[in-house]
């Protein structure tokens, strides 16, 4: 085994391969794999945060749903009670009105009947006057017996 | 295999032998028997040769491959580099992208100073390394023979494994060794750099009695230094070298008729399994023997003397 000019040959050749890696391979390498270690950071992170803000916005999407629900329950509530306000009232009004209409007719009736009565009387009266003088044959006067007359159709 | 005419210890010889380029003396006898009149660079054509050319020799097939794989590491690792999106990364992207991960972790684990270099280094030694060792995986005969058949030379030395020769794996060694000696004097300056060598690891605190302790101290520390890029060379070819060793024994079996190439497929596939751990192995041990000692390289010591 021969030690001679290989040896220097070597050293130099070792020297230059090295310089070689040190200023053009390893700089650009390591700093794309840093680069990429970034991105991947990053990503991982955007993800992280994206996972939370769907959570948030299902959170909030049930929270609206939720009183969306209450609202409209709420409404359905106060619609139900503003029918039943209204049949109350609705009905009130055709009692009133029957009521009314019943005591109008109620009253013509009456009306109806007290001239009856009046007109009824005062037949009675020319009859009963009528009667009595055909029972006296005689002309009864009739101004000296009205008060009698009058006091005999008021009994009627 | 190479020749019937070959005794094992030539075929054995002949794998070892790298291709050298080198510069004979003056009146140099060849291998052919011709006598060189001046001192010529030529190709050797024999080991002797090649042990004769001394230090001015050139192993043109273990820089030529080492050259080649860390070209292959480079154009490869750009490209992904210069394709890399911080998308989604497509197949070779991301595998880069796991060595690289991979390296940056270990490297922050063991060197906690500051200086970008380290880390790409780490990459660097960890990849090419591999490639290197993951020649050793190519059946041995493959390419010294489409080699030998190319230059029209069946006496081509060709090693295509850069692991398993010294002189690389030392060269790598060598420069992980300057690099550590510059950190340490751009980290704790000359004076703080020999007082390391010099105060460590006796010391008494009395200057008089510490002028004597200078030498051993001295000794003690250069041979520790020394022993750093020494052994993690040595441990690296040593490694490839005796799996190299084996494939070439291995290799020589296929040869020992019938049974002998059944034992010896049997053999090859076993010890390839087991390489494939030792090659991987051997990289990842010389990357993180080398950010250990980038990191003791900018460790200054008066930070551990406060914390006594």
């Amino acid at each position: 085994m021969n030690i001679n000019l290989t040896l220097i040959g070597q050293s130099i050749t070792f020297l230059v391969f090295v310089w070689f890696c040190w200023k053009y391979v390893w700089p650009a390498l390591l700093g794309v794999m840093q680069e990429r270690e970034q991105k991947i950071a990053t990503g991982l992170e955007e993800a992280e945060r994206a996972g939370k803000d769907l959570e948030l916005a299902q959170r909030k999407a049930a929270e609206q749903l939720k009183e969306a629900k209450e609202q409209a329950a709420e409404i359905i509530e106060g619609a139900n009670k503003r029918a039943n306000q209204i049949l109350d009232e609705a009905k009130q009004a055709a009692v009133e009105e029957g009521d009314r209409l019943k005591a109008a007719a109620k009253a013509e009736i009456d009306q109806e009947v007290n001239r009856a009565k009046e007109q009824l009387r005062s037949r009675v009266a020319a009859l009963s006057v009528a009667g009595a003088e055909k029972i006296l044959s005689v002309n009864i006067d009739a101004k000296a017996h009205d008060d009698l007359i009058d006091k005999l159709a008021a009994e009627l | 295999m190479a020749g019937e005419a070959q005794t094992a210890t030539d075929y054995i010889q002949h794998h070892l032998q790298n291709m050298a380029y080198g510069k004979l003396p003056a009146g140099y006898t060849r291998a052919d028997g011709t006598v060189l009149s001046e001192s010529t660079w030529t190709m050797a054509h024999s080991s002797q040769e090649a042990a004769d050319m001394g230090f001015w020799a050139i192993h043109l097939d273990s820089l030529g491959w080492a050259i080649g794989l860390g070209l292959l590491f480079s154009f490869l690792f750009a490209r992904a580099a210069k394709k890399a999106t911080s998308g989604v990364p497509s197949g070779f992207q991301s595998f880069v992208e796991l060595t690289i991960d991979f390296v940056d972790k270990l490297v922050k684990d063991t060197f906690q100073h500051r200086n970008s270099m380290v880390a790409p280094m780490a990459l660097t030694i960890f990849v090419w390394v591999f490639l290197m060792n993951l020649m050793d995986l190519v059946p041995v005969d493959w390419l010294p023979m489409a080699a030998a058949k190319a230059a029209g030379n069946d006496h081509l030395f060709f090693k295509v494994v850069p692991t398993t020769d010294l002189n690389v794996t030392l060269g790598m060694a060598l420069a992980v060794f300057a690099l550590m000696i510059f950190f340490s004097i751009r980290e704790k300056g000359t004076v703080g750099f020999i007082k390391e060598l010099t105060l460590h690891p006796f010391h008494s605190g009395k200057w008089y009695v510490d002028i004597f302790l200078i030498p051993f101290n001295l000794l003690l520390e250069l041979v520790s230094l020394i022993a750093k890029p020494v052994s993690l060379g040595l441990r690296l070819f040593g490694n490839l070298y005796a799996g190299e060793m084996i494939f070439i024994l291995i290799a020589i079996v296929f040869g020992v008729g019938v049974l002998g190439f059944i034992g010896a497929a049997f053999l090859q596939l076993g010890w390839a399994i087991f390489h494939i751990l030792v090659i991987t192995l051997q990289a990842f041990v010389f990357m993180v023997l080398t950010t250990v000692y980038m990191s003791m390289a900018h460790d200054r010591e008066d930070e551990h003397a406060n914390d006594h």
